[in-house]
């Protein structure tokens, strides 16, 4: 069973913004909500990296505790959706995202939050309508027809990779194994810290 | 300390710190997930163009995804 996953490859990302293009026009995101955006660390300096983040469908997702009408739901797949009727945009899901995915239109005056939007993983979302509903309340449904999100698909370098996550793991690897670095930014020593006492990491990162 | 020199004032004090402490907040030791309230969701090869076909819609997610390996498209050197 396939369980969709992004990474982003950041020793492969230029900041082209062409993901957070592709996702803007593909599902039709209203004005001021960003599914996807590209965020560059250290700008302007030698050696700066960029990487594109959006919501990475957490395996134990904090929206999904947090979320006081349980409007959030995970797909067979893998993939962290939400109800947009059950939603009552009360914003705690923003608050405890560690990615800033969850995004909210200004609906009314007073600047009063609407309902809670997000990367779909271009997968649609919950219930069932018309298509021009579920499009208009969660874009495009690429998934069931055998294709990948779009951002990833339109990535010119191919940094962004979405899919199944041990394959796109598995493709990471093996770029870090040819080029031998480039696991210093996304990887195990940046979530766990390198080893003290020259113990070897758990998992193989290759040569940094 | 005048104050706590009685053993009715002694007694007097425990009696308020037990008493304010029965107004302490349970703490919750365990975390339950609530239960999801909205319209289910379909599998994503439930689709016209899978129509249920599980298999043949994860081998074609699989060859997707793996489209994405440069380094399976173009020939090693």
């Amino acid at each position: 069973m396939a369980r969709m996953k992004f990474i982003c490859d950041a020793n492969r990302c230029i900041e082209c913004n062409g993901c957070v293009t592709a996702c803007k026009n593909a599902n039709d995101v209203p004005w001021g909500v960003n599914r996807r955006r590209v965020v560059t660390l250290n700008d302007g300096v030698p050696g700066e990296r960029s990487i594109s983040v959006a919501c990475m469908h957490c395996s134990d997702a904090p929206c999904m505790a947090v979320c006081p009408v349980d409007c959030f739901v995970r797909s067979e797949d893998g993939v962290v959706l939400h109800d947009k009727d059950q939603c009552i945009g009360c914003g705690y899901c923003l608050y405890a995202c560690p990615f800033g995915a969850p995004q909210f239109p200004q609906a009314g005056a007073f600047g009063a939050r609407g309902k809670m939007d997000k990367c779909t993983f271009c997968e649609g979302g919950p219930g069932k309508g018309s298509e021009e509903a579920q499009y208009g309340k969660y874009g495009q449904n690429r998934v069931a027809q055998g294709k990948l999100p779009l951002c990833a698909e339109m990535c010119s370098t191919k940094a962004l990779l979405a899919g199944d996550g041990d394959v796109i793991a598995n493709i990471f690897r093996e770029r870090v194994t040819v080029r031998g670095k480039g696991s210093e930014v996304i990887g195990w020593a940046t979530a766990y810290g390198t080893p003290k006492g020259g113990s070897t990491p758990p998992a193989s990162e290759g040569k940094k | 300390m005048r104050v706590l020199r009685t053993p009715g004032a002694v007694l007097a004090a425990l009696l308020v710190v037990v008493g304010l402490s029965s107004c302490e907040e349970q703490k919750v030791t365990r975390y339950e997930p609530g239960k999801y309230s909205g319209a289910p969701v379909a599998s994503p090869w439930d689709s016209p163009q899978y129509g249920g076909k599980q298999a043949e819609w994860e081998a074609a997610i699989q060859a997707r995804t793996q489209g994405q390996n440069d380094y399976a498209r173009i020939p090693a050197k």
